[in-house]
């Protein structure tokens, strides 16, 4: 059985942790005053220090360092004093054949991301460390195997990254995704990273491992690069999940191993291992000085903080009366809405409604300039049957384009909700003009209800209210039953 | 602790990125052995309670403002590349996935 | 030496008031490098037209009033390790062989902005590995004094350049001795700086917490005078002293009267350390004694471990930096069909044996297994012998000892490495703590060769320090 063909993991609990790169929003790179620039010209942006030219040396950007803090203080790490070590290794996008990075004293240690599901997931660490350059490999098909040769462009080497590491306490390639992209609004909530996983400004590295249900011991664990985005994530971790379980399942052992995405092929590959086993060698770096985060620096940091998503999430759902993970408070807060819905609740306006709207009717520009006491109304006028969901959107729709009163909108509109007598009236000539998708209906097929109802709609110009011609025919079926 | 070996100068030979000749390998082993020997004093030193110095004058905190400056000439920095191809660095294919 | 009479001070007087032209000054260093160069080699590369250029800049400067800086015209001679914009940097390895910088080290820029003419880039133990110059890769330099002896090292080229008159100021790094001890060799002064004083910014590295760049000079006075103008905090490099600089010409004749020095006798007493150059120290310390300072002996016995601990932070740290030679972005590449292939066939052919050896010295001491055992045990004798210094420093104020174990040696004679890395005993120390000290020529020994004694001061103690070393070279025998 191919991995590929597996059809269930039940027994099997996927185990994941996963580091996350993130460059840092600055200017400049993180030991030189070269810009910090996606998509120029290669090689422009360089200088002694990223190239590691002999006798360059390295200074610390102060700006990386408060970013790494305040992304520290988003995950409720705890700020320590920093060094910064060597990581030796060759590798020809690295100009000085080592990565700065930090080691066993990193800057941030020991916080938690809570998952808007309620999973609350480890973090052990968020670090400061120095991107490297970026190869392209030409001939072959591109790639690094089979390539003719290589041509380095060094714009990106020194770029300030953090990564964060979390413990592995993901289950699920959902959850994975679910803390990516939660992670991800923290990094654009704190303004730390423009976060574009697409342009490599985050990328993501996942460390999965499979155990039989109710086992404590962690089975081994491979590491998955190149993952792309949020659906290569998912992906990768369900198809290596499956390959893991097939090999224990024949009596195999997984290697503890390096292995890459191809998204093309739609698995994932051993990488080709390295000619010498990994020996960092990590050394303190003697060219930097220790970075100790002071008291008051961190307290500031913390203090300004933004509202981040988890406690946006809360606050909203606690007004709202609802669960936080309840998918409209998600979305409400990922579009950037929940200040609307909370003042709009505030207001008088009935919270399910309102985080309807946010739902299905506001992924548009200028939806968050809209009146908060309008779109109070507005659902207040739902409620009292005055206007038909339909009629809602519509009017929803001017506020959007900058009307701020409901009431007057829907006059100007001419809707006035019909009156229960006229549109009984209605139903019941539409089902006289059609006797036999009625008789269908009445016969239990659900989908002629929703013909019927259309035809209600047509007649009355959107004016009906779609629940109330769903009652009247609910009525007439049950006395033609009789 | 163990004599450095023949092994060993290979394994660290090979982590370095050097070719040793059979001659450099009789040469060497014995020369790196003797100054290992000689640090034996070092190593017999009981230091668990005293702590590392890395820097011999301590500073902490120096920081640089986030302020673009003026990047080196690309044309300066490639002339002396052994070889350049679009602007960029060549080099030959690379086999190893980066770590 | 040979005709070297002109100090920077006399010169650079001399060329501001226009009683001397820099053109002058430079045609007659060119001259004696001409005479003589080609037998000792202190020089990789002599800059004739950019000096002359220089020159004729601070001529008009001159002419035109305006102030061409403290050292108006004053030849130097720079390690080549120092980098120099446009001009080949080699550190004396193929591995650079033809590499120019795109930028000056900060030293350089402030040498250049005192009015200093580069007039060349001296030779050097590759890397500034070694000392006595023979690890060259482009041939050893000679020892003025006697060519058949070696002028010590690493900076044996800017030793020679000064003793030998082609300079009245050179520089050099110094990381276990490499400027004191060929001071020493060659007869001539040579200072190592409290470490951060002076920027590393361009220097290129070989022990990043170790190097420190520092002046050589006939006289103590054209030291203090090098030492201030290149000293003092540079934002380009995080480990300088964001202090200002110690003031030291003020006080340089203020004598010793008064001071307490106390003679490190593990220095004295050590194995090796030759019987005139024993005598010379302790008439050093005698003459300070009759200068007015109160010397006693004391024990600093954690000075005996210096050696071995520099012997695994040095390497550790070189074996790191010097991974970017790998021919991928500047200097020698020789072809293979792999990457992986190419760093490894160019980096065999591109450094020498005293390289490749502390190269996998280091790596041996930071890799798994070894980390603790070696380099992190290193760096907790850093921390002993720092308290050691501390407490004789809550005694002293300066302390002596000789400055290498005997007179300038015969090419060849210290083949084996381990003999050779002893030269450096009693100036290690100094760097381990980061603490500044000087070579001061006293005298010479029982082969008429010079000797050097080395005061040794507590960080940013370099004004006291040079008090005594000038009240040294004041008494100095010949
Ligand atoms: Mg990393
Ligand atoms: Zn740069």
């Amino acid at each position: 059985m191919s991995p590929e063909s597996r059809e269930s993991l039940d027994g099997w609990e996927i185990v994941i942790g996963l580091e996350v790169h993130c460059e840092l929003a600055t200017k400049t790179k993180l030991f030189c005053g070269c810009a910090n620039m996606f998509g120029d010209e290669p090689n422009t942006n360089v200088c002694p220090v990223c190239l590691g030219l002999p006798g360059s040396l390295p200074v610390l950007n102060e700006k990386a360092v408060e970013l790494a803090l305040r992304l520290g203080q988003a995950l409720h790490c705890t700020a320590k004093p920093g060094v910064f070590a060597r990581k030796n290794y060759f590798y020809p996008d690295m100009p000085k054949d080592y990565q700065v990075s930090q080691y066993d004293m990193p800057t941030n240690v020991d916080g938690f991301l809570d998952l808007p599901s309620g999973t609350r997931v480890g973090i052990e660490r968020a670090h400061i460390e120095e991107d490297t350059g970026k190869n392209k490999h030409v001939g072959g098909d591109g790639r690094i195997h089979g390539a003719e040769y290589s041509l380095i462009d060094y714009n990106r080497a020194g770029v300030p990254l953090v990564e964060i590491v979390s413990r592995p306490d993901l289950r699920g390639s959902e959850q994975a995704r679910e803390y990516v992209s939660e992670l991800r609004d923290i990094l654009l909530a704190t303004e730390v990273s423009d976060a574009r996983m697409e342009e490599g400004s985050m990328r993501v590295d996942a460390n999965v491992s499979m155990r039989r249900d109710g086992d404590t011991e962690f089975g081994t664990r491979c590491e998955i690069k190149n993952l792309n985005s949020l659906r290569s994530l998912g992906r990768a971790i369900e198809y290596e999940a499956r390959r893991q379980v097939d090999l224990i399942e024949l009596g195999e052992r997984v290697r503890q191993e390096t292995r890459h995405w191809d998204e093309g092929a739609g698995r994932t590959r051993a990488g080709r291992s390295k000619e010498e086993a990994e020996d960092y060698r990590y050394f303190p770096e003697p060219d930097l000085v220790p970075l100790v985060p002071e008291d008051d620096f961190v307290a500031a940091i913390s203090a300004s903080m933004p509202r981040l998503p988890s406690d946006r999430r809360e606050r909203l759902a606690s007004v709202a009366n609802i669960a936080p993970g309840d998918l409209r408070v998600v979305i409400a807060v990922a579009r950037g809405l929940d200040d609307l819905a909370l003042a709009a609740v505030d207001a008088g306006g009935d919270a399910s409604r309102v985080l309807n709207h946010v739902e299905h009717n506001l992924a548009v520009d200028g939806a968050s300039s809209i009146d908060p006491a309008a779109l109070a109304t507005l659902t207040r006028m739902e409620v009292d049957g005055a206007l038909t969901a339909t009629q809602a959107k519509t009017v929803l729709a001017e506020l959007v384009n900058g009307a701020t009163d409901p009431v007057a909108v829907a006059a100007s509109k001419g809707f006035e909700a019909m009156d229960e007598s006229a549109l009984e009236a209605v139903v019941d000539g539409v089902i006289a003009a059609n006797p036999d998708t009625w008789a269908k209906f009445a016969g239990g097929e659900g989908k002629a209800g929703g013909f019927l109802t259309g035809q209600v709609m047509k007649v009355t110009g959107g004016q009906a209210d779609g629940k109330a011609v769903n009652a009247i025919l609910q009525r007439r079926k049950g006395s033609s039953a009789r | 602790m163990p004599k450095i070996t023949r092994d060993d100068i290979l394994h660290v030979a090979m982590l370095a990125r050097l070719e040793l000749t059979e001659d450099e390998l009789e040469l060497f082993t014995p020369q790196l052995a003797a100054v290992i020997d000689h640090a034996a004093d070092v190593e017999a030193l009981e230091l668990d309670d005293v702590p590392p110095t890395s820097h011999p004058y301590p500073l902490r905190n120096v920081f640089r403002v986030d302020e673009v400056r003026p990047s080196v000439d690309r044309d300066e920095v490639l002339a002396q590349a052994p070889e350049v191809e679009d602007n960029q660095f060549k080099v030959p294919a690379i086999l190893g996935d980066e770590p | 030496m040979s005709g070297a009479t002109d100090t920077a001070l006399s010169i650079a007087a001399s060329v501001r008031s226009g009683e001397r032209s820099a053109r002058d000054v430079v045609d007659e260093h060119l001259r004696r490098i001409d005479e003589r160069d080609g037998e000792l080699h202190a020089f990789n590369l002599v800059l004739s037209d950019a000096a002359h250029a220089d020159a004729a800049r601070i001529d008009e400067r001159v002419a035109r009033g305006d102030d061409p800086g403290p050292l108006a015209g004053v030849p130097v001679a720079l390690k080549d390790n120092f980098c120099t914009r446009g001009v080949p940097t080699t550190c004396s390895s193929k591995i650079l062989e033809g590499w120019c910088p795109p930028y000056d080290a900060t030293a350089v820029e402030r040498l250049r902005a005192a009015g200093a003419i580069v007039i060349g880039k001296t030779n050097l133990d590759e890397f500034a590995m070694g000392s006595s110059t023979e690890n060259s890769a482009f041939g050893p330099t000679r020892n003025p004094h006697d060519p058949s002896r070696v002028p010590g090292g690493s900076s044996g080229g800017s030793a020679a350049a000064v003793a030998a008159g082609f300079a009245p100021l050179a520089f050099g790094s110094d990381t276990g001795g490499s400027i004191r001890q060929p001071a020493a060799l060659c007869g001539v002064v040579g200072v190592k700086p409290t470490y951060g004083l002076v920027s590393r910014y361009g220097l290129v590295a070989f022990a990043s917490s170790l190097d420190q760049i520092g002046p050589f000079s006939a006289t103590v006075a054209d030291a203090a005078l090098a030492l201030e103008l290149i000293g003092g905090h540079d934002p380009c490099d995080t480990t300088s002293i964001p202090e200002p600089p110690p003031v030291i010409r003020a006080s340089l004749d203020g004598g010793v009267d008064g001071l307490r020095v106390g003679v490190i006798s593990e220095f004295l007493e050590a194995e090796g350390l030759a019987p005139d150059v024993a005598a010379r120290t302790r008439q050093a310390a005698d003459a300070l004694d009759r200068a007015g300072a109160k010397v006693e002996d004391v024990s600093i016995p954690s000075t005996m471990y210096g050696l071995s601990a520099y012997y695994l932070i040095a390497p550790a740290e070189a074996s790191s930096n010097l991974a970017r030679y790998d021919g991928v972005r500047y200097g020698l590449r020789v072809d293979a069909p792999t990457t992986a292939e190419m760093n490894a066939v160019t980096r065999t052919a591109g450094f020498g044996a005293e390289v490749k050896r502390r190269i996998m010295l280091g790596t041996y001491a930071l890799s798994a297994g070894y980390y603790d055992a070696y380099y992190g045990k290193a760096l907790r004798v850093r921390t002993l012998i720092l308290r050691d210094f501390e407490r004789a420093y809550e005694s002293f104020d300066l302390l002596l000892g000789p400055t290498a174990p005997a007179t300038a040696f015969a090419f060849g004679a210290k083949a084996d490495p381990l003999a050779m890395y002893l030269n450096d005993v009693f100036t290690i120390p100094s760097n381990l703590a980061g603490h500044p000290a000087v070579s001061v020529p006293f005298g010479r020994g029982d082969d008429g060769l010079p000797i050097g004694v080395q005061v040794l001061a507590p960080a940013m103690a370099e004004a006291t320090m040079f008090r005594a070393a000038a009240a040294l070279e004041a008494v100095a025998p010949e």
